[in-house]
Formats: structure tokens, sequence, C-alpha cells
């Protein structure tokens, strides 16, 4: 027997870039997946926060300089996007797992609503941020 | 006819997969539930990050290390970024097995993505504790 899976119901394979039409909700999965891979960096970047609190006064004062610096800065506005857009994305994708929230209209309204929330709570985020002395 | 010829436009698995029957080696459930329930965790916890990095503006070693050792900082603080790696981890992973085909390129990928997340998590999580338990007077 050659066949080991027979039976079982063919899977699909994860949507390729390529092969789909410009649409919101394949542009919040997409986004999704930047933000993933941006806050896998933003991750490094806390522990290298700790590691350079832990190293002394000298170590913490040039790791803030790197992040204030204004590339520091860019970087860090969109790990503010990625944090709060994936928050949002998990909430959606909770309703999806008890079946919720499929129809095409409620997909592509939640997926706009992640969105401008996320859109809208950095831009509130980064006015505390001025607020409290950031730039 | 077989089933598979009344389904032929949706047959995506390669007959390599099929001689396999591989699939995710049984442990794709495990990994999709870490993923949800990781997430879950975070959603709480990354809000509290964001109010802890603007609290933190500005601060030097001496006031960022105080606020890190006191205990609730401290063990939220390792909560974020265990989450965070455990969730960020797992969905790399699929981001890599979805894109890169190669087997040696995925392989190598896949574990330097593990090798990073746990590095990061056993520098980060040495770090607060050695500030949380070597500052003091700061309470």
């Amino acid at each position: 027997m050659t066949d080991t899976s027979r039976g079982l119901p063919e899977r699909p394979m994860s949507p390729h870039l390529q092969v789909w039409r410009w649409h919101i909700t394949m542009a919040c999965s997409i986004l999704h997946r930047g933000c993933v891979v941006g806050l896998w960096v933003g991750a490094v970047i806390l522990a290298g926060w700790a590691a350079a609190l832990a190293a002394g006064s000298d170590a913490y004062a040039g790791y803030v300089g790197l992040l204030g610096s204004p590339i520091g800065k860019l970087v860090l506005l969109g790990e503010t996007f990625a944090v709060f857009f994936n928050i949002a994305y998990t909430i959606r994708q909770t309703f999806w797992d008890t079946g919720k929230g499929f129809q095409p209209r409620v997909a592509d309204m939640t997926g706009a609503m992640a969105i401008a929330f996320a859109v809208v709570a950095t831009i509130v985020t980064w006015v505390i941020a001025h607020a409290n002395g950031a730039f | 006819m077989s089933k598979n010829d009344l389904f032929q436009p949706q047959q995506f698995r390669t007959p390599l997969s099929r001689a396999r029957g591989m699939g995710a080696s049984r442990h794709g459930v495990s990994h999709f539930i870490t993923e949800r329930v990781s997430g879950l965790a975070l959603a709480p916890l990354s809000i509290w990050g964001v109010f802890a990095a603007l609290k933190l503006i500005g601060a030097d070693q001496q006031t960022a290390a105080a606020w890190v050792s006191q205990p609730v900082n401290a063990v939220l603080l390792g909560l974020l970024l265990i989450s965070a790696l455990i969730h960020l981890s797992n969905a790399v992973q699929v981001v890599i097995e979805d894109y890169v085909h190669r087997f040696t390129s995925k392989s190598a990928l896949v574990i330097g993505n593990l090798f990073v997340c746990v590095l990061a998590g056993a520098v980060g999580i040495f770090s607060i504790l050695k500030v949380a338990l070597t500052v003091t007077g700061a309470h």
C-alpha cells in the first residue's frame, strides 16, 4: 500500500501572495503575518532592553539612545502598530474559532475594524508618548 | 470513479506527502492551540507593556531598575516576554514553513527561530531576575 492517507480529506495549502486578488481580508492576513515577524524582532528588542538594564547605567543609556534615535523611533512606531493589530487580530481569530464571523460582509467589517483600532491606538499611544517627553 | 477523481481541483497534497502520510506529524493541533492561547494571554499583557513603556519614557537606569524591582512589574514583565516568545516562535515557524520550501533552508530557519527565541527568553529572564533581586532601596 503506497497511499497511506487514503480516505483522508484533501487539505488546502496556505494561500500565496500571487494568486490572491487584493481584498481587505487578504490584506489583513498578510499584514498580520508582517506584524508577527515585526513583533518577533520586538520581543528580541525587549529582551535586549532587559539585558541593557541589568548591565548598568552606561549600557542602558546607550540602548535607550539607540531606541530614541530617528530609526529607533520608526521601529518602535511600527512595533506599536503591530502590538495593537495583533491584539485585534487575535480577538477576531478567537471568534472564528467558535465558528462566528465568516460571512464575507462580517469578515470585511472586522478586518477593517482591526486596522482602524490599531491605527487609532497607535496614534493615541504616540500622543501620550509625546506628552511624556519622548520627542 | 474514486472520490479523488470527483474532487480533482481540490487536490493539494503531493504524491510524496501522500506516501509519507505524516502531515504535521500529529503535533499540528497542539501548535495551533498554543498559538491561540498565548495570543489571548498576550492581549492584556501587551497592553500593560505599552503602559509600562509610556511610563518609563525618559527614565534613567536607576529609575527603570527600581521599577523592574517591584515584584508585580518583574512578574508581569517576565510573563509578557515568555508569552510573546512562545506566541511568536510558533507564529514565525508557520510563516517559514509556508514560504520556504527547500528542506535545508527551511530546517535551518526553523531551528534558528527556536534558538533565537530561547536565547532571548534566557537572557531576558536572567536580566529581569538580576535587576529584581539585586536593586535595593527601591520601595
